[in-house]
Formats: C-alpha cells, sequence, structure tokens
C-alpha cells in the first residue's frame, strides 16, 4: 500500500498528473484510490462525471498490459465537514452531539478556523483508506492512492499536521490521530510528488518545496516536469535559429519536393517558429538541468496540443508508466 | 493549393469577437481610483498588476501596486524583496509624464496584527497578540491573506485620499483555490467572529456557569473530548479579548465592500486561455455583477499567436510525414518536417484557445477583452514589465 501525494504551483498541472498517475498505476494492475480535498471537484471535470460525493466511487479502468488486466480508479472528493462528522461518528457515536455541533455552526468552526484542524480532518479520511487491509470488513482494500494535494506553497504546512496542532491541542484524540496521520506520511509507504512546468519561477517554487519536506522529515517522491516542448530540432538547427541563419531556402528546396510550394509568408512563419521554439528549448533545457541537480528521481510529460482530455489523460499515463513512475 | 485555405485567425470567422478592453484608456482616465487584477492561481496576475501599475505610472498616473506572491526576481527588480508592509519607490519607474511608482508586498500577519493594535488597547492587543488562537487565525487560516490583501486595499484608498501621494491603487489577489475566494472570505471571517457560537463561547467566559443550556453542555463536552480542554480554553479567551474588536472587523468588512463597489474601481478579472482559468474568470464575471461590482473587463494572457503561415495543420503534418517518408538524409529536409509540426502544433493550439475564448464570449459576450501574446521569456524586469504594458495596450 502506497500513498502518492501529488502537489505543485498554481498552474502546472498538478491535478491532471495526479489523475495520470491514477491511471498509470491502474495498469499495473493496482486497485488505485484517487482523492481530491480542495472542493474543487478536478476530477469530475477532467473525467467527464457528474460532481463526486463524499463516498468512494468507480470512477475509470486502467488499461491491461501484456495480457494483464487493468485494475480500477475509485474517487472520492474529500470535504472537511464531511470528514468531520464521520470522525465523529465513527469514533465517538455522537449522535445527538455531533447534529448539535452542526446547529451551533462548531463544524463551520472546526473546519475553516480552526487551522490544522482542518487538514488532520482531510488527511485523516486519506490515512483512513490507505490503513484498509484486506481483513477490513465493508470496505474497499486499495493497493495505492494517490492524493490531488493543495500547491507546493502549502504543502509541508498542510502535510505536516502536528505541527500545524502543536500549541492548539497537545492531548487529546485529535492529537493522537495527528501522530499516527504523521507516522504514515513520514513512512517510505509514503511519496510526495512535486508538478512543475520548465520554467524559471515553478522550478525554483519546486526546490524550494523540496527544501522544505525535507526540513520536516516528509519523504519525497519525484519530480515531474509537465508539459514540455516537442524535441523536433536539433542542436544545430536550434543554434541556427537562435541566429536567425536557419537555411530556409533549402528548407523551401525541400517542400517544393513534397508537393508544398512556398511563398514568403510561409517560410516567415515557419522560421520564426524554429526562432520561439529554440529560445523556449533553451529555457526548458536551463530549467530541466536546474531540475536534474536537485537529486530526485524526474519524470517528463509533453504538452498535448489539444489540451487534456481524457483521451489525453491515457497518453499521460503511458508515458509515466512507461518511464517508470507507476 | 493551400493558398485558398481560409485563415484561422484568433476571431476570425464567428460572429463572437467581444468588444476590445482599452486598457490605456481605463488607466489614464482619472476617475479610475482602483484596479483589482483578480482570477485563478498561476495565470500571470502578479505581472499583470505590475505592468498595468508600471504603465499607468509611465503614462502620468501616481500609482501604488500592492502585490501578494511577486516572483523573487521581479520583486527584486521593483526594490520590493523586503517584506515590511510600507509602499517603496519603484527604481527605475519613469517618471518623464508627471507619474510616479509605488510598490509593496503584502505581509499579511503584520498588517492583522496592525488592525488590532490599532482598535483595541494596548494591554488588549497584546494578550490577543499571544494567543495560539490568534497566532494562528492570522497566519494560517485560509482566508487571511485574502481578508488582509482588501484591508490594506483600503488603508492605501484611504492613504491616497488623505496625502495626495497616489491617485491610482493597483491590487493583486492572493492564488486562492478559487479566484472568488478574496470576496467571500473577509464576510466568512467577520460572520464567524460575530458568530452564534462565540456568542455561547463567551457566554461561559462571562457569566456563571448555570447560563450554559445543556446543549452547550453537550458541545462543549464533545469538543473537549475531541481537541482537549485546553483548546477551548484558549479558544475562549481568544474570544472574550476579541469581542470588542468584532464590530470593528464587520464594519470594516463592510467598507471595504463598499469601496469595491464604488464607480472609482475597476476589477480585471486575469485568466490564462486554460478550460479551468477561464471557467474561474467566468464564475467571477458572473459574481462581480451579482454583488454590483464594476467589471473592466478580461485580460487573456499568454495567448498563443496564429503564425498566418497560409497552411492548415493538417497540411503541415501532411508535408512534414511526406518528407520524412521521403528518406532524403538531408539535413535540411530533417529541419523542414521538424518546422512543419511545430508550426501544426501552434495552430492545433492557436484553434484550441480560440475555442476556448469564443465559449467564453459567446457566455458573456459583453465584456471587454484584451489577449496579451506569450512571450517566449520569462519576465522579471521592468523592460519585461513595459513590453507586457505594451501588448496590454494594444
Amino acid at each position: 500500500m502506497q500513498v502518492h501525494v501529488v502537489t505543485g504551483k498554481g498552474g502546472t498541472g498538478k491535478s491532471t498528473v495526479a489523475a495520470a498517475l491514477a491511471l498509470a498505476l491502474a495498469s499495473r494492475g493496482k486497485q488505485v484510490l484517487l482523492c481530491e480535498v480542495e472542493g474543487r471537484q478536478g476530477i469530475a471535470q477532467m473525467f467527464d462525471v457528474p460532481p463526486l460525493p463524499y463516498e468512494e466511487r468507480p470512477l475509470a479502468h486502467g488499461p491491461g498490459h501484456d495480457g494483464e488486466p487493468g485494475g480500477e480508479v475509485f474517487a472520492l472528493a474529500i470535504d472537511p465537514e464531511s470528514a468531520l462528522l464521520e470522525y465523529l461518528s465513527m469514533y465517538y457515536r455522537l449522535g445527538r452531539a455531533g447534529k448539535a455541533l452542526d446547529k451551533f455552526g462548531v463544524i463551520d468552526f472546526a473546519t475553516t478556523i480552526a487551522p490544522g484542524v482542518r487538514d488532520v480532518l482531510l488527511t485523516g479520511k486519506v490515512y483512513e483508506a490507505a490503513q484498509r487491509n484486506k481483513r477490513s470488513k465493508d470496505a474497499r482494500h486499495y493497493d495505492a492512492v494517490v492524493l490531488d494535494a493543495p500547491p507546493t506553497g502549502r504543502i509541508s504546512q498542510f502535510l505536516n499536521v502536528n505541527d500545524e496542532l502543536a500549541g492548539l491541542a497537545k492531548v487529546g484524540p485529535i492529537k493522537t490521530q495527528a501522530d499516527a496521520i504523521m507516522t504514515l506520511l513520514r513512512s517510505p509507504r509514503t511519496a510526495v510528488h512535486l508538478v512543475t512546468v520548465l520554467e524559471e519561477m515553478p522550478v525554483q517554487e519546486t526546490a524550494d518545496g523540496i527544501t522544505e519536506l525535507r526540513r520536516v522529515g516528509l519523504p519525497v517522491g519525484g519530480v515531474v516536469m509537465n508539459l514540455t516542448r516537442p524535441q523536433v530540432l536539433d542542436g544545430d538547427a536550434r543554434e541556427a535559429a537562435l541566429a536567425d541563419a536557419l537555411p530556409l531556402a533549402e528548407v523551401g528546396a525541400a517542400l517544393e519536393r513534397v508537393g508544398l510550394p512556398a511563398d514568403t509568408a510561409l517560410l516567415d512563419a515557419l522560421g520564426a517558429e524554429g526562432r520561439d521554439h529554440a529560445e523556449r528549448r533553451r529555457l526548458e533545457d536551463t530549467q530541466r538541468a536546474l531540475v536534474g541537480a536537485l537529486d530526485v528521481p524526474s519524470y517528463e510529460l509533453t504538452r498535448l496540443p489539444d489540451g487534456v482530455d481524457l483521451g489525453g489523460l491515457y497518453e499521460l499515463a503511458a508515458q509515466l508508466r512507461e518511464q517508470g513512475m507507476a | 493549393m493551400s493558398r485558398s485555405t481560409p485563415r484561422v485567425g484568433p476571431l476570425a470567422g464567428h460572429g463572437h469577437a467581444p468588444p476590445a478592453l482599452d486598457v490605456d484608456g481605463l488607466l489614464d482616465d482619472p476617475a479610475t481610483r482602483i484596479i483589482v487584477c483578480c482570477g485563478s492561481g498561476g495565470v500571470g496576475k502578479t505581472t499583470t498588476s505590475a505592468a498595468l501599475a508600471l504603465r499607468a505610472a509611465e503614462r502620468g498616473r501616481k500609482v501604488v501596486v500592492l502585490t501578494i506572491d511577486p516572483a523573487r526576481r521581479l520583486a527584486q527588480s521593483m526594490g520590493i524583496e523586503v517584506l515590511d508592509n510600507v509602499p517603496r519607490p519603484v527604481p527605475g519607474s519613469g517618471t518623464a509624464a508627471g507619474g510616479s511608482l509605488d510598490a509593496m508586498m503584502l505581509d499579511m500577519k503584520r498588517t492583522f496584527d496592525e488592525v488590532v493594535e490599532n482598535q483595541a488597547t494596548p494591554e488588549k492587543a497584546k494578550q490577543i497578540l499571544e494567543n495560539p488562537f490568534y497566532i494562528a487565525l492570522s497566519s494560517s487560516f485560509a482566508g487571511t491573506q485574502e481578508y488582509m490583501a482588501m484591508e490594506k486595499l483600503g488603508q492605501l484608498h484611504k492613504d491616497a485620499q488623505r496625502t495626495g501621494r497616489w491617485d491610482l491603487v493597483v491590487v493583486d489577489t492572493p492564488p486562492s483555490r478559487s479566484a472568488l475566494d478574496f470576496l467571500d472570505a473577509p464576510e466568512r471571517l467577520s460572520s464567524f467572529l460575530d458568530g452564534r457560537f462565540i456568542r455561547l463561547l463567551l457566554a461561559p467566559a462571562k457569566g456563571p456557569a448555570r447560563l450554559m443550556t445543556a446543549g452547550l453542555g453537550v458541545v462543549t463536552g464533545a469538543l473537549n473530548r475531541i481537541l482537549g480542554t485546553h483548546v477551548l480554553r484558549d479558544m475562549q479567551t481568544f474570544v472574550a479579548a476579541f469581542d470588542t474588536l468584532f464590530g470593528g472587523f464587520r464594519q470594516r468588512a463592510q467598507h471595504t465592500f463598499e469601496l469595491l463597489q464604488a464607480p472609482g474601481t475597476a476589477f480585471l478579472v486575469v485568466a490564462a486561455p486554460e478550460p479551468d482559468a477561464l471557467r474561474e474568470a467566468a464564475y467571477f464575471v458572473e459574481r462581480l455583477s451579482e454583488e454590483r461590482m464594476p467589471l473592466a473587463g478580461l485580460v487573456v494572457n499568454r495567448a498563443s499567436v496564429d503564425p498566418s503561415a497560409g497552411l492548415s495543420a493538417e497540411q503541415a503534418v501532411a508535408a512534414a510525414e511526406r518528407l520524412d517518408a521521403a528518406g532524403e538524409d538531408r539535413p535540411s529536409s530533417e529541419v523542414a518536417s521538424g518546422l512543419l509540426r511545430l508550426l501544426a502544433e501552434r495552430q492545433r493550439v492557436v484553434a484550441r484557445e480560440t475555442r476556448l475564448r469564443q465559449r467564453f464570449a459567446t457566455a458573456h459576450p459583453e465584456v471587454p477583452t484584451a489577449v496579451v501574446p506569450a512571450l517566449s521569456t520569462d519576465v522579471h524586469d521592468l523592460d519585461g514589465l513595459r513590453r507586457i504594458g505594451v501588448l496590454l495596450g494594444g
């Protein structure tokens, strides 16, 4: 049983990567639970299904490989209110009091104001799913849980529930719960993956995030470089493009030979495309080298020109699988 | 063969072209006193705010820009890498047109502390500032940053009116989960601080224990079991200390809300040409109109530019495949094939982005829009901001 926590700066596609990772794991025949905790219904939108309730729902089948059947991906949208009510009924059988808590606005309070408590509840549900085993009664057992987690800037705080609670709850069941969660999150069964695009700020934030995760003793998994550009021009051609020295006349001649008469407008457009691509690749290569120096496994997902639809997710899952992330 | 193909320009051939957003007109209008840039995370809000502020200043406005979490190098180039909650002049911004640019980075905890210090007696303020609940609330509550951004906006606006140092305040909004958070957070925080539960918590701290109802007994009992007894005690202390400030907080939130509705305020919704960002933008546009807040328009950042090559993506790919199949062992045909594929990919991206923007424009045809082409390099200095400013100005 493995817990994969996927984080990343806003706009880098962490939810897409979490979904693709879940599919990739399922393609290895694993039973996977994909969770989201930010109330965005991102999973439902990606997989084009109705909004998810606080309930594990079958979402997709992993593609099988080499005659082996694929596993299943289940989805769960965790919201702190439902998690708290479930927690109360599970541990305290708080029938009447549970309702009273709701009536007095305590649920609201505990989940939005009491910081830390909210995160303990969210991670607590993940913990509960991760702790199940084959002997668990009436509950589905998973081989892996993939958590679409809050962004990099908040991830250490989110996962480091112990620290957040320190000074607020020094004893009591919430504290005990937080300790149990931390033991799982700090163990080798957990991996925190960071998603980035190959631009300066997200890569810097990723490096800072790794330092921070290590500082608080959380296991760093890999870095996923998302939305990378295709490698269509070789180094010489990119050099030439940067110097505005692409052999455009010869390119024009090559196009003529395959029946595409090229006018100046087309050749200019191709030249501009080459230059733009070379510039971006140069930036990407600088950032890729920085990611390489981070001393964690890294993976790469190419940008899909048509955007990420369900088919695209399977394509990305295949890329992650081929690179050994799943 | 390809010349007869219609060009697939960003909005060509469709009836849904939204009105163009006149950014310079907005910046130059002396009636514009506040510009709020909002949108979901990762769409370039901070860069847009800084670029607008710089452009306004260099066109003659006296501007202060409040940024939330700028990239390190951008912050350095604006001279605001020190988080001290005070606006400072931006070195290198042009003053030829008689304008000026100050910038600051929000320090949410300090802003919150200052509000408390200004509203409470010194000893009460000290009591609050040291309470673990206050510390947690002011440094990590999910809505505090939004609330404090609005609080700071109110302060800057007031200073601007009082001192005449600025005639335009540009604000960036926090990179929230949802773009709407910054509208809701102040309300949520103040309604919590004003809430029934708080009153109940206050009762035992203030009056005799017998006032506690049976219901509350169950509640506090449960809370004690879950959180541990001292948590409730800390909370009660916090609430009791905060009690006198509640009215003040609600009033301030109300003021800020009214300021946002005032005619001198202009909201710019910032988005990237991606489904999530445009969906957030659509929610935002609808919400602003519900709240009667003045929307100036939509800024779509990082748009791909149509290469106008007179060739469709399919034709480009087909030609690239013919080149590959021909197996000519010449570098130029490999380059040609690569360039054609790049061109095709660009066209597919442009087509997808155009579809997404049209969908938005069909649902919100009245929203003026500015489309800012993607730059191939990062923006981290004033020159970069100027380039963005020129693109924004159209």
